[in-house]
């Protein structure tokens, strides 16, 4: 057996059932992820929420997945064909991709490449097209404008997300997802974390991602109170559902981000207490149960304002963090509470 | 044929047609979209090369910024197609005439291309064992060549700020928001409760 697995084949199989299995813990989570963000949507809100299919209402996505599948594709008569349908699909591929470099425990990582955080962000700035043509394969005014609105928002907020990943660099020393969070070891359990050294940009950190998965209060693509459902508006059945779960699966990444970058990973945050990826699955869990709140409680933002907060805010400050951490990285301030690199190696 | 070279000629032969398409396809979204596909190959020929860092800028700042600008202007575009064919057939002996003197050009700048003998080594090798490229890149341009980084980037810099003065205008007959002020609003200064009687109105 262990003779096979060093053959072509047998790398390309094990590489093809570990992605396997990748996805379908992605696809699994995405099932009860959608249940959740309704409950806990509805709990905010004083209804019930989801409660007819299967136990609890568990089985409600499933039920709705089957509905979309077997309903009739409406394509625009005007519209591109194959670009209609490319957007979807990319927008789905794309957003499982950047999992591949996503570890779940020190070993448990599908491809151990030293630029992952960059394969990670190159990816999701990749998944703007999903939405751009989309919009425009539509051939159709809500779309078009829909997705001109979010191409710009997501570009706008990737800036900031990318200075603050900067940041965490410069701490860490190493663009390894492996070595970050190596790097936030210690025997303080959470206190070594990177969201006490770098605090505020774990704030930013967070709304330019809620920006950039186009989450509410910035969920202006599909805003349908003025562009009816934004850039998505002529997709239905199954191209739909790709759309959706598309933007589930980002939000879980950036979920996964923010657990890998400022909380982590799969650290235990009680010394004392083994590490694993049962951790890392709860930190998931719990910064998803934040974008759902945040969903539940905070109004949607006007245009004008995302933008601004994007460009003239968060760029500037995240900017300003850089030049000041490069400097307490440098000097070592606070014992090395900044620079992270003489224990990443 | 081995798993390496498979892939070389699988990105190597996507970077062509890709590139091939873009002049090629009638319609101008669907160029930028070849466009697209041709830096994610030429992206993964990096990856095969060792020089993983420069694939992944090329796909954040080439894929995901510039070709999204790219895309953005071409979008809103209100092109005749037909037209604009018409107008390339018209053209189409100065195009071929362009295209052959670049490509002679080119042929005549490879022919006497010249290296020096210790180039092909350097080549086979161009960072040391051990080093990442990010390290090795960051070496160079932050240690060897400080001063000509940082000049590059002040060029940048003097580029953009002439860009922005040549376009921006300041108009003062527009009401601009005052963020600020509107923050430090509160219910006092904003407005005033009146007890309207009945039949008197204010």
């Amino acid at each position: 057996m262990a003779e096979f697995l060093i053959t072509p084949l047998g790398t390309f199989l094990l590489i093809a059932v570990q992605g396997l299995g990748v996805i379908a813990f992605v696809m699994i989570s995405l099932l009860f992820l959608v249940y959740g963000d309704r409950k806990i949507w509805a709990a905010v809100q004083m209804r019930k929420g989801p409660n007819v299919v299967g136990a609890f209402g568990l089985l409600q996505t499933v039920a709705d997945a089957l509905k979309y599948v077997v309903k009739e594709i409406v394509v625009p008569a005007g519209s591109d064909k194959f670009v209609f349908f490319l957007a979807p699909m990319l927008s789905m591929v794309l957003a499982i991709l950047a999992w591949a470099v996503i570890p779940f425990n020190e070993t448990w990582v599908l491809a151990d490449i030293n630029v992952a955080i960059l394969f990670v962000f190159a990816v999701s700035s990749l998944e703007v097209y999903g939405v751009i043509m989309g919009g425009w394969a539509s051939n159709s005014k809500y779309p078009f404008l829909g997705s001109l609105r979010s191409a710009a928002q997501m570009i706008s907020y990737e800036v900031s997300l990318g200075l603050i990943i900067v940041g965490i660099i410069l701490s860490t020393g190493s663009m390894n997802f492996g070595d970050i969070v190596a790097a936030q070891d210690g025997n303080l359990g959470l206190f070594n974390w990177y969201w006490l050294p770098h605090l505020p940009m774990v704030v930013l950190f967070f709304i330019s991602a809620l920006a950039e998965t186009n989450r509410p209060p910035f969920d202006l693509p599909e805003a349908e109170s003025e562009l009816v459902a934004g850039f998505m508006v002529e997709y239905s059945s199954t191209p739909y559902l790709l759309f959706m779960a598309g933007e589930y699966i980002a939000i879980f990444l950036m979920c996964a981000l923010m657990s890998l970058l400022f909380f982590g990973g799969w650290l235990s945050p009680i010394p004392g207490l083994p590490d694993g990826a049962l951790w890392m699955v709860a930190k998931m869990s719990v910064m998803f149960f934040m974008f759902a709140m945040v969903k539940a409680i905070v109004p949607r933002y006007r245009y004008d304002q995302l933008m601004r907060i994007g460009w003239k805010v968060f760029l500037p400050l995240s900017l300003g963090w850089v030049v000041l951490v490069a400097f307490l990285a440098k000097f070592e301030i606070l014992g090395g509470f900044w620079a992270r690199w003489p224990v990443a190696g | 044929m081995t798993a390496f070279a498979f892939t070389f000629y699988l990105f190597g032969v996507t970077a062509v047609i890709a590139g091939l398409m873009v002049v090629l396809a009638r319609n101008p979204v669907h160029s930028v979209l070849w466009l697209i596909l041709a830096f994610i190959s030429s992206a993964g020929l990096f990856v095969l090369m060792g020089a993983e860092f420069v694939a992944m800028l090329l796909m954040i700042v080439y894929v995901g910024a510039v070709a999204v600008l790219f895309l953005f202007v071409v979008m809103m575009l209100d092109i005749d197609f037909a037209e604009l064919k018409e107008d390339l057939l018209r053209h189409k002996l100065l195009g071929f005439l362009i295209g052959g003197v670049i490509l002679g050009q080119l042929g005549f700048g490879f022919a006497t291309w010249r290296t020096a003998d210790a180039a092909g080594g350097l080549r086979m090798a161009p960072i040391e064992p051990g080093v990442t490229n990010t390290h090795a890149l960051g070496m160079l341009l932050y240690d060897k060549y400080l001063l000509l980084f940082q000049v590059s980037g002040l060029v940048l810099l003097v580029a953009m700020i002439g860009a922005i003065l040549l376009t921006i205008r300041h108009r003062r007959d527009v009401k601009r928001q005052d963020v600020l002020a509107q923050m430090y609003r509160d219910p006092a200064q904003a407005m005033e409760l009146k007890d309207v009687k009945p039949g008197q109105g204010l």
